[in-house]
């Protein structure tokens, strides 16, 4: 016990009064506290409070800024925007994902590779990312949306613009495609442009290189917005700056044209201006329709792609190498020249050209072959012969000298640069000698040696030119191309024989071009796939082993404007199905009127044009999963 | 005395009414603006519930004190049966019940308690004789008086319910004399023992009220909502405030319960610091009456229940002002006479109309007749 004495009331009087002052003092002290802390909010920490109930109160939605157009040398349209209405999911905001999904899918009559495709990109969305249900939909549809939004918490429909490729497949490799940004895109910049609804960034070719400039400024829509994000007012609305448009060399339609020549072929056609080095064409089919990627390709549709063995997913042009052939004859011819071979000297073909005890055979028997006749008839012996007089380490630098085995600095991330073989590149290599057996087999572009199409294109243009031009994608000013080191005399013998392949005795002379006063001159190319044995010539048998078809060429004869280079994946021959094509696109860009005649003559035969043939291939191949488009 | 106004009207308690009258005044401007500038559906029930509630105060007031003294333990029995009783209904109803339905009225008894519980132990004071005051026998029968009802309550689960009782009895116990070093301990139990209660006492939902007011950020939208909410709100206010039905938080519904429990951050956001200081005074007046009542008081008795019903009130006002502005968890307690709500009102009032009724009837000192 502290206190001894029991107290009497007196004193607990006395202690009640001092104890209650105490409880008053207390109080008071509570009191100052509570006003301290009021006053330090909303006098020091009121600027910060101040912003953080303004972004409580205000919510800025972006606008999606109009991407840049693409348009081709003449200012036409390539691809463009579309305003179109459509619908998007915000996962973190949805309550029940398969119901919303239905509904949805009732409502716009989705199918079920749609659903299919919603309900994965829901699941990988991660909350932030805005999965679209449906874009490019008409009124009727938007609206039927619309007046369910309430039962349909995460649905955001929305008007807006979308990507337009007027020309479809057409231009799909050329200029790639745009979607969503992806989750690993996100994480590296955290812009939050990056996951408006609507808003899409290049994700293949020039669509992707060209983003900085075609992507624009996102304009702003400042809202007034309560807890539960409903709007109250509209503060003010700032518009989005649409991004600049990208002028290409593509004359697109000779691009459109050249798509459409190559019908159910896979191959590619490559045009090349002989006098500034532009690409005015650059096709690779089959393609993809980029339209509908960027609206988010459907499972089916993707696995169709991806397992067709005509591979649309692949830039042929630039990713495909193929063993040029006979196309190198010309090139092999100047390296000829070059090393003080006569072009006028003769070779005798007897149908082929002993080396040690092994034969290497030729495609004839042509008698006595001098330069320009060798390369008209595609005379192997002369070509054999000759090419293992000088050795192919004197001619590899004249294919790297054209093109071959170069790189481009074209804005695609993805591209094939092929092989010039020579004796260090095969020591390095394989760690052993060159042999002459690899100068004849590299001479008639077979072997290690492997080019795309576009650098044969490269090659015709600079044999057509003489100058070493450097081929563009961009329509720009550049400085005139330098000349080659070889001298005209010798351009001339190469030139003159490509002109007797179409316009002499040569093995395209029925792709002549039938216009007045413009002659093409060409060289054709047929690749091996699989080795000759056995009887199998690579004329029939599966498509898959059948030899690829090539031609490369330039017109007019005279004072050449336009080069060119075609490639027909097991087409079994140049002069069978890459002439046939180059004459066309040729004949197309002197007069289009003429050559459209004869494309719709073909198209009618080959059942429509790309998109007919694609919807068409399409629905078959549903049909053999046995689900209704 | 001035001769116009008659007798009985001058002899009202103007001062205590006045304040109030303040209070409540401003609560209802609040309640307008929070409504969106109508009466409807808060500021008009709020006044009128205080002008009902003011004339029955008036009524209590002319009640002697031996009525109270009278009443207190049937009131506490009472209460005792029906907190039982709301708890057999819950349990029958299958979940947690916190009122009676009279049909006319719901009763929610462990809001009356409240006063209730310091009339009770007051009058335990009053009847203990001063030698015993140092003794055991003061001791058992104060903690048999508060673990029943707050036994009862917590098992509602009503934890703040509970923390009021304690906090009554323990300022009435303090002020009837209790050896100060009871105190002292009792403050180094509750050290000792807080982390344990909290880690073995709390529902996982009461722990989250405690860790959130910790660090609100930690759950900027679940429970700690609340507390940054109320925070931008008063912040945002300044010194001036927004104006008069300016303000966003309230108005677009970022400020959850902004016309009852956060009623101080509504009002804050829209008068600023000044309208806060402008409370907090009408509190100091409203404070200084009811001690001052209890120290003019002459009857033990008298002077306990005064002040245990002015701390009572305290106790309302201390947790959510302390909350309001982060300094204490969320708890769901009202602001006297200034948030919206007919059972808190109800329970202000009661503690209002007894002390004015010890205003009124001081007694006779010890020893003296009455």
């Amino acid at each position: 016990m502290i206190e001894k004495r029991a107290p009497t009331s007196g004193q607990l009087d006395i202690s009640f009064s001092r104890r209650t002052a105490l409880v008053g003092g207390v109080q008071a002290t509570i009191g100052v506290v509570v006003a301290a802390r009021m006053g330090y909010i909303s006098i020091f920490e009121n600027e910060r409070y101040k912003l953080l109930s303004e972004s409580n109160r205000i919510n800025l939605t972006l606008i999606p800024p109009r991407r840049g157009w693409f348009i081709d040398r003449l200012g036409k349209p390539i691809a463009t925007n579309r305003a179109d209405f459509r619908v998007d999911i915000i996962p973190d905001r949805l309550v029940d994902k398969d119901a919303t999904v239905k509904t949805l899918a009732q409502l716009l009559s989705l199918n079920q590779d749609d659903v299919d495709r919603i309900l994965k990109e829901v699941t990988e969305a991660q909350g932030f990312q805005p999965v679209e249900v449906a874009s490019g939909l008409d009124y009727e549809s938007f609206a039927r949306v619309s007046v369910r939004l309430p039962d349909l918490p995460g649905v955001s429909p929305r008007q807006g613009f979308s990507r337009y490729y007027p020309s479809g497949a057409a231009v799909g490799h050329l200029l790639g495609y745009v979607g969503v940004v992806s989750a690993e895109e996100y994480k590296l910049k955290r812009d939050p442009l990056m996951i408006t609804p609507g808003f899409k960034i290049g994700k293949d070719a020039l669509e992707k290189a060209f983003e900085p400039q075609l992507q624009g400024k996102p304009g702003a829509r400042r809202t007034e917005v309560t807890a539960r994000g409903k709007i109250v007012r509209e503060l003010s609305t700032r518009n989005d700056t649409p991004g600049k448009p990208v002028q290409l060399a593509i004359n697109v339609d000779l691009q459109n044209f050249a798509a459409r020549r190559l019908g159910a072929e896979s191959g590619s056609v490559v045009v090349i201006d002989c006098l500034t080095g532009d690409i005015v064409a650059m096709v690779s089919m089959p393609c993809f329709d980029p339209n509908s990627f960027s609206e988010g390709i459907g499972r089916m549709e993707w696995e169709m792609l991806s397992k067709d063995e005509r591979v649309p997913l692949r830039n042929k042009s630039l990713q495909g190498l193929y063993p040029p052939g006979s196309t190198l004859k010309p090139m092999v011819g100047l390296a000829l020249m070059k090393n003080g071979v006569d072009p006028d000297e003769t070779v005798s073909c007897g149908g082929g050209y002993r080396l040690g005890n092994r034969v290497f055979k030729c495609l004839g028997r042509h008698g006595p072959m001098n330069m320009t006749s060798a390369i008209m008839k595609s005379c192997n012996t002369y070509f054999y012969s000759m090419s293992n007089r000088i050795g192919y380490d004197a001619i590899a630098p004249v294919a790297k000298d054209l093109g071959l085995g170069q790189r481009f600095p074209l804005p695609f991330a993805s591209q094939s640069f092929g092989t010039v073989p020579d004796s260090t590149w095969k020591m390095k290599k394989y760690g052993k000698d060159w042999s002459n057996a690899d100068t004849l087999n590299a001479a008639i572009g077979q072997g290690y040696m492997i080019a795309s199409p576009f650098q044969l294109a490269v090659m015709a243009s600079r044999i057509a030119s003489g100058l070493k031009l450097e081929p563009d994608i961009m329509l720009k000013k550049r400085k005139p191309a330098p000349h080659l080191i070889y001298p005209e005399e010798h351009l001339a013998v190469v030139r003159k024989g490509m002109d007797l392949v179409v316009n002499g005795a040569g093995t395209a002379v029925r792709s002549r071009l039938e216009l007045d006063g413009i002659q093409m001159a060409g060289k054709t190319g047929t690749a091996q796939v699989k080795a000759i044995k056995d009887g199998f010539r690579g004329k029939s048998g599966a498509w898959k082993y059948r030899d690829h078809g090539l031609f490369v060429c330039f017109a007019p004869t005279v004072n050449p404007r336009y080069a060119a280079s075609v490639v027909i994946e097991h087409g079994m021959g140049g002069a069978r199905a890459a002439a046939p094509v180059a004459k066309d696109v040729l004949t197309f860009l002197f007069d289009p009127d003429k050559a459209m005649a004869s494309l719709e003559a073909f198209e009618a035969g080959w059942g429509g044009g790309i998109q007919e043939r694609m919807d068409r291939q399409y629905a078959a191949f549903l049909a053999s999963r046995g689900s209704a488009p | 005395m001035n001769s116009i106004v008659p007798a009985p009207i001058a002899a009202l308690p103007w001062r205590v009414i006045l304040i109030l009258f303040a209070l409540v005044a401003i609560g209802t401007t609040v309640l307008y603006s929070a409504a969106g500038g109508s009466f409807q559906p808060w500021a008009g029930k709020h006044m009128l519930r205080f002008l009902v509630l003011a004339a029955i105060t008036i009524v209590m007031s002319r009640m002697p004190l031996d009525f109270w003294k009278s009443i207190t333990f049937p009131l506490y029995g009472v209460l005792i049966l029906l907190l039982i009783a709301v708890e057999i209904v819950g349990f029958a109803g299958g979940g947690s019940q916190r009122w009676i339905n009279l049909g006319f009225i719901s009763i929610q008894p462990s809001e009356i308690m409240k006063p209730a519980i310091v009339l009770a132990a007051a009058w335990f004071f009053d009847k203990l004789p001063p030698g015993k005051i140092n003794t055991l026998d003061a001791i058992w029968p104060i903690v048999a008086l508060l673990v029943l009802p707050s036994f009862l309550v917590i098992i509602q689960p009503d934890f703040d319910a509970a923390l009021a009782y304690i906090f009554c009895v323990v300022v009435v116990a303090f002020l009837a004399g209790l050896p100060i070093i009871y105190f002292w301990a009792g403050g180094a139990a509750i050290a000792v023992l807080a982390p344990i209660v909290f880690f073995f006492g709390l529902r996982p939902y009461q722990q989250d009220r405690v860790l959130i007011f910790i660090n609100p950020e930690k759950d900027p939208l679940g429970a700690g909502y609340h507390i940054t909410q109320s925070k931008i709100a008063i912040g945002s206010g300044g010194i001036f405030g927004k104006g008069f039905g300016n303000g966003t938080q309230s108005h677009l519904d970022y400020l959850p319960e902004g016309h009852t429990d956060f009623i101080f951050a509504t009002m804050a956001e829209e008068w600023g610091l000044m309208g806060g200081i402008v409370i907090l005074f009408l509190y100091y007046l409203l404070m200084r009456w009811g001690l001052t009542v209890a120290m003019q008081s002459r009857t033990r008795y008298g002077q306990l229940v005064a002040a245990g019903l002015t701390c009572t009130i305290f106790f309302y006002m201390m947790i959510n002002l302390l909350m309001v502005v982060g300094f204490a968890p969320v708890a769901g307690l009202p602001l006297p006479f200034v948030s919206h709500g007919g059972s808190s009102m109800l329970t202000m009032m009661i503690c209002i109309g007894i002390i004015m009724s010890i205003e009124r009837h001081p007694g006779a000192r010890r020893g003296q007749l009455t």
